[in-house]
């Protein structure tokens, strides 16, 4: 199996050139990366060569690593069930970053980029129909996004006074809690004081 | 007389109304009783469940995926617990494989008796609607006596299944599945031929089969457009390359074919019930590693080191190495997948859920269109959609 994916990496490499920026097995699972421009051609080849042949396009999602200078991931998985194997497309983004929507390709494209847009904040150009779709009509910010709080910023109250539903800032009778597991042994590779020994060293 | 141009009428379905499954609000634009275009508006079940994830530890996050599509709970914690093992590396024993796999098609029985009796309730028919709740309550009496909750198990862990079967339950499963069939054909024979049936059903919503790759359908909607696509023969996890079982196919796509899809689905789940019921192996159903699976309550009272497992288990949980994975289980209703990015902590950096009905919903423009208002029930009813997993 894995080597039939590496065969079928090296194959989409070479016959799409500069559109496959690397490719790689995790896991028995075949990762092409590639870049904004490239990726509606590339998305094209898997669709459309006898080799590939993937016609569904199953999942569109962002993944948010706000540690990094292109913050997303927008990661694409693609199915073929004529040869029965899978891949994903993966590409780095930021906030400004326009990346071509695949909805002229797949039809399906087109709620799950809503969906990305909504949640992260990806803007997919091109897409006709780039409204929210999972959050309330009105809704502010991106909720996936690492730096949007679990809790919000505003809750939803029956106001007695003017009789209709409103937004009001959130209230936590509790500070929000989250707790550090990391084991001072197996996750920390430098402890307090570490420094010292290395600069002997 | 010179003829009048109308104006098309804007009309609003839902977010209440019997016949929308759940929360679904459809804007939809009338040119008389033709639907000229139909924009669904989802979300209004949206509880942030991924989000949620993120912060709980892997073994929190697994009643999550019970409350997405409640219909059917166990075949989604089945493509989460799949994918944690997958980052892992675990070896999961034989016996939990079976006891997911059977437990895997009585899932699927009772989402496919509950999606045709909705359905021919959508369609006017009450009587299938009685008589499928009382095996659905059948059913969920198994789930209760393996897990404690009729309908949000948590059943299956990582490494395993959370408690063996008790004692006498195989042998009263395989009594009802020597039963049910029978249940099958009542169903089958108030609606199968039933002319007003057919009359609501065939060849509305027809989808050819390269309509129903580009817009992402898999499962049943898949098989009745004519493609002998199902994951459990194709990328066979569980024990399901260890049963024999056929797949139906429809030739036409039509909301008649999605029903019989279901039907036959249905019998061939129970071929797979009597199957597992018959090979399944003794062993643990568990893995014994402790630092995935909690030791015995007995081990704990005796063992200093089973009672720090079980403490650390409970409050910090495992860690799972870095890494991503895409895992899909065939579902009752399509393709369940979860998107997991692990970053070596004790919870899921990202745990994206792909989730079926999702892609099935949005082809709802495209499949209603030119056809009349009664028929988009017709069509939604054949989707078989849960807003518990559109909207997450």
């Amino acid at each position: 199996m894995t080597e039939a994916l590496q065969e079928l990496g090296g194959y989409v490499t070479a016959q799409t050139g500069a559109h496959v920026a690397k490719s790689e097995i995790v896991r028995g699972e075949l990762i092409l990366w590639t870049t904004p421009e490239s990726l509606l051609p590339l998305l094209k080849f898997l669709r459309d060569d006898t080799r590939c042949r993937f016609r569904t396009l199953v999942d569109i999602c962002g993944v948010d690593y706000p540690e990094r200078a292109q913050r997303f991931e927008v990661v694409y998985n693609l199915l073929s069930i004529y040869k029965n194997h899978r891949v994903r497309v993966k590409l780095a983004a930021d906030e400004s970053t326009a990346v071509p929507s695949a909805s002229g390709l797949f039809s399906t494209a087109g709620w799950f980029e809503r969906e990305a847009w909504d949640l992260f904040g990806i803007f997919f150009a091109g897409n006709a129909d780039l409204r929210r779709i999972l959050t309330d009509y009105g809704f502010e910010g991106h909720p996936m996004r690492k730096d949007f709080p679990l809790t919000g910023y505003v809750e939803l109250r029956y106001d007695e006074e003017q009789k209709r539903v409103i937004y009001d800032k959130v209230k936590l009778t509790q500070d929000f809690r989250t707790f550090d597991f990391m084991s001072p042994w197996e996750g920390m590779l430098h402890l307090p004081g570490d420094e010292k020994a290395e600069k002997k060293g | 007389m010179a003829e009048t141009q109308i104006k098309p009428m804007t009309m609003n379905f839902g977010p209440q109304h019997p016949a929308a499954h759940g929360v679904l609000r459809m804007v939809m634009e009338m040119d008389g009783e033709v639907i000229q275009r139909l924009d669904p508006h989802i979300g209004l079940l949206h509880r942030g469940t991924e989000k949620l994830i993120e912060y709980k530890t892997y073994l929190q996050a697994i009643p999550y995926f019970d409350r997405l599509d409640y219909v059917s709970p166990m075949c989604q914690e089945h493509a989460f617990v799949t994918a944690v093992e997958k980052l892992m590396g675990l070896e999961v024993p034989a016996r939990a494989l079976y006891i997911r796999t059977l437990f895997d098609e009585i899932t699927r029985v009772l989402n496919h008796v509950m999606a045709i009796a909705a359905y021919a309730s959508d369609v006017g028919a009450i009587t299938p609607f009685l008589w499928s709740f009382e095996e659905r309550e059948l059913l969920m009496e198994f789930y209760e006596r393996v897990s404690g909750a009729r309908l949000h198990a948590a059943y299956y862990r990582v490494g395993g299944v959370h408690q063996d079967l008790p004692a006498g339950l195989l042998d009263d499963i395989a009594a009802w599945a020597n039963r049910f069939p029978k249940v099958i054909d009542d169903i089958d024979n108030l609606l199968s031929e039933n002319r007003i049936f057919k009359q609501r059903l065939i060849d509305i919503g027809v989808v050819s089969l390269e309509d129903a790759l580009d817009w992402g359908f898999t499962g049943p909607m898949l098989r009745a457009s004519g493609a002998a696509w199902d994951l459990r023969k194709a990328q066979p996890y569980a024990a399901y390359d260890k049963v024999k079982f056929d797949i139906p196919i429809g030739k036409n796509g039509d909301s008649y074919d999605r029903y019989l899809v279901r039907m036959e689905e249905m019998r061939q789940s129970i071929r797979i019930i009597k199957q597992c019921v018959e090979q399944m192996p003794d062993g643990p159903h568990v893995v014994m590693d402790h630092k995935v699976t909690p030791p015995t309550r007995a081990q704990a009272k005796r063992s200093m080191e089973a009672l720090i497992h079980h403490f650390k288990l409970y409050t910090e949980g495992f860690h799972v190495p870095p890494g991503e994975t895409y895992t899909a289980i065939e579902a009752p209703k399509g393709e369940f997948g979860v998107y997991l990015v692990s970053d070596g902590t004790n919870r899921p950096y990202r745990c994206k859920i792909r989730s079926p009905s999702f892609a099935h919903l949005q082809s709802m423009d495209y499949l209603s269109r030119g056809h009349m208002l009664a028929d988009s029930v017709a069509i939604l009813g054949s989707m078989d959609i849960v807003f518990g997993e559109i909207d997450r």
